[in-house]
């Protein structure tokens, strides 16, 4: 039973999109089987949550090789939190997909695309082996970047060049830190080379791979200098791929990054944790700037991801259970509210027909609903109490006070600030002001609630997390505990 | 044009070249080959044979479209793992058969992952060359 519920969140995609494949040219068939297939990887992921709290951490050798030899997979709390959000976003994405996708890119087999991509994220959340990790990665990417250029729009191909450019170079340093890893401990088992590198003789040496993960994740992630391709190319495909990046993808990056550096280079690497705290700051700070600069819906939305990914990292920069609770609270509040903000950006461009703040307006006499809708996430996002964000900038902020880090505190709660602007400037511009132009656009019942029924449900979720905190919270403070001691993992791993 | 030395051969080859690729398959049990490579020279045969005939006449000889070997392939690979998952074994656990086949030796859930790849890479390799012939 055990390990089928760990088994369940790879194998529910993968065969969603294989049964898709086989109904290549029968689009409603595709939408129904990939709408049942989300909502099964959320299911088995709510599962997986509920067996790894009961009965610790589960691990799966595939194929019955023992640990250091096969391939494990492993699911401890972060990773099954990991796996429901993928199948809360896959979820969401689906449902708006259904309102929103021209019948052009469902032809050319968008939702067994979707399933590939939710396999790659879940596989990457459950791996307990680095090389594999390295493969699902490869998964995801593959599929995001025929997500990217599917229906081969002119600034579709444009964005997806960078994008592909830049995580293929990423791929290439992991793959190089993966080859330098096995060369130092002759094992790619990560609870394995976790046990290898603390009784490594040449301690000096682990720093190479530890900068190399650093920067192939820091890419992945878009923490500061390493960032560029995320503003351009998020903005490119359509809302609901766009949503589903903005929620997944950088935070796979960011969950490798906290799996590697508290798993593999925690005792080593202290000068990488500094590093990591210095560029958190520098990734809020610039992420933001970014964004004030910004005029187009999606692409402040973009910066603020950036922004965003500061604070996760910063709770893996200060190192301590409270902190990494914070960032783990931080990511799941975070992939909420992003993939819902895309959605409304979305919803915006449905009705009025431009992602342009210039060209929007008047949205909040026309479609109250719709704006109060806006304002949770937004809100949220700025961290204003009493919804997700607050709560997990708090765990944060107190963190950092604890261990008499004022400067980080300070430029965390200044970004609030700005995020707090932006958002507002966002508010102001397309709902607040007058309509520029008359724009109306009338949706059909159905397609409403295809579009309506995700954002509303992810606005729940927000205020839920926002108005009741400690579940999450205490799950969060669990999972840490697991990531700060990871004796547990190491011996459920290896079967000892 | 249909060339006739080209087509003439084509019809000699493709069945030996189908028939070795099927070898190559049951070969890689315990020797170089397998499903992978088997696949390659299958697709290779159907290659040669929309090159001499044309697309329409390799899709037609194919009766399937391409894409369906590789949900087929995939689904086989799948069941192929689940199957020791029923025995209470991890996924992807080998489980062989007992007594040793005629020709086949001893088999077992590898041969039938094997099958799945030797599927996927025909109609992997075939979605690519008759899309980009089709062009």
């Amino acid at each position: 039973m055990r390990d089928l519920l760990l088994v369940l969140p790879l194998l529910i995609p993968l065969s969603t999109a294989v049964i898709g494949l086989l109904f290549w040219s029968r689009p409603h068939l595709q939408r129904a089987l990939a709408t049942v297939g989300a909502g099964l990887l959320l299911a088995s992921g709510l599962g997986l949550l509920v067996s790894v709290r009961h009965g610790g951490i589960h691990t799966v050798q595939v194929g019955a090789w023992p640990a250091p030899f096969g391939i494990t997979l492993a699911a401890d709390l972060f990773s099954a939190i990991m796996v429901v959000l993928t199948g809360l976003i896959g979820l969401a994405a689906v449902l708006y997909s259904l309102g929103s996708m021209d019948a052009h890119r469902e032809r050319f087999g968008y939702y067994p695309l979707v399933h590939i991509l939710l396999l790659g994220v879940c596989g990457a959340f459950l791996t307990g082996d680095i090389f594999n990790l390295y493969v699902w990665f490869e998964v995801m990417l593959i599929s995001s970047f025929v997500l990217m250029a599917l229906g081969g729009e002119r600034a579709q191909l444009e964005g997806a060049i960078k994008y592909v450019t830049l995580n293929l170079m990423s791929s290439a340093l992991f793959l190089a830190a993966v080859g330098v890893l096995y060369g130092i401990a002759g094992t790619l088992n990560m609870a394995d080379l976790s046990k290898t590198l603390r009784a490594t003789p040449r301690p000096d040496l682990v720093l190479a791979p530890a900068m190399l993960l650093l920067v192939a994740f820091g890419i992945k992630a878009a923490i500061f200098p390493l960032f560029f391709w995320l503003p351009a190319s998020y903005h490119t495909p359509p809302v609901a791929v766009s949503a589903l990046f903005a929620g997944l993808l950088t935070k796979v990056g960011v969950y490798a990054m906290i799996r590697v550096f508290t798993l593999l280079f925690d005792h080593h690497a202290h000068s990488a944790h500094l590093i990591i705290l210095v560029a958190s700051g520098l990734t809020m700070v610039t992420g933001v700037l970014g964004a004030v600069a910004q005029n187009e819906l999606r692409r402040i939305l973009s910066f603020h991801i950036i922004s965003q990914i500061g604070y996760m990292i910063m709770g893996l920069g200060l190192f301590t259970p409270i902190s990494l609770a914070g960032s783990i609270f931080y990511i799941a509040h975070h992939i909420i509210v992003k993939t819902n903000l895309f959605l409304i950006s979305g919803l915006v461009f449905q009705l009025q027909g431009s992602y342009q703040l210039k060209r929007l307006g008047g949205l909040y006499r026309k479609h109250p609903g719709l704006a109060a809708l806006f304002l949770t996430p937004a809100l949220s996002l700025a961290g204003m109490p009493p919804l997700s964000g607050f709560w997990a900038k708090l765990i944060l902020v107190k963190a950092g006070l604890e261990l008499q880090q004022y400067l980080i505190v300070a430029v965390s709660l200044m970004v609030s600030l700005l995020t707090l602007f932006s958002m507002l400037k966002i508010w102001n511009e397309a709902f607040w002001k007058a309509a520029p132009a008359e724009h109306s656009a009338s949706l059909s019942r159905g397609t409403q609630l295809a579009l309506f029924l995700p954002v509303l449900g992810l606005a729940a979720i927000t205020l839920w997390i926002g108005l009741m905190p400690e579940p999450l919270f205490s799950l969060s403070e669990q999972a840490a505990q697991q990531l700060v001691d990871p004796t547990e993992y190491i011996r459920r791993t290896l079967g000892e | 044009m249909i060339s006739l030395i080209l087509s003439t051969a084509t019809r000699y080859l493709l069945p030996l070249l189908l028939l070795f690729s099927v070898f190559v398959l049951l070969r890689g049990h315990n020797e170089p080959g397998g499903g992978f490579v088997g696949g390659l020279v299958a697709s290779a045969a159907l290659a040669l044979y929309s090159i001499a005939y044309g697309v329409a006449a390799a899709r037609r000889m194919l009766r399937i479209d391409p894409r369906a070997l590789i949900g087929v392939g995939l689904l086989i690979a799948i069941g192929s793992g689940l199957l020791s998952m029923a025995r209470g074994l991890p996924f992807l656990t080998g489980l062989w058969v007992e007594r040793e086949l005629p020709l086949l030796g001893k088999v077992g859930t590898p041969l039938l992952f094997d099958v799945g790849v030797f599927l996927v890479v025909i109609g992997v390799v075939l979605t690519i060359i008759f899309a980009l012939s089709e062009e």
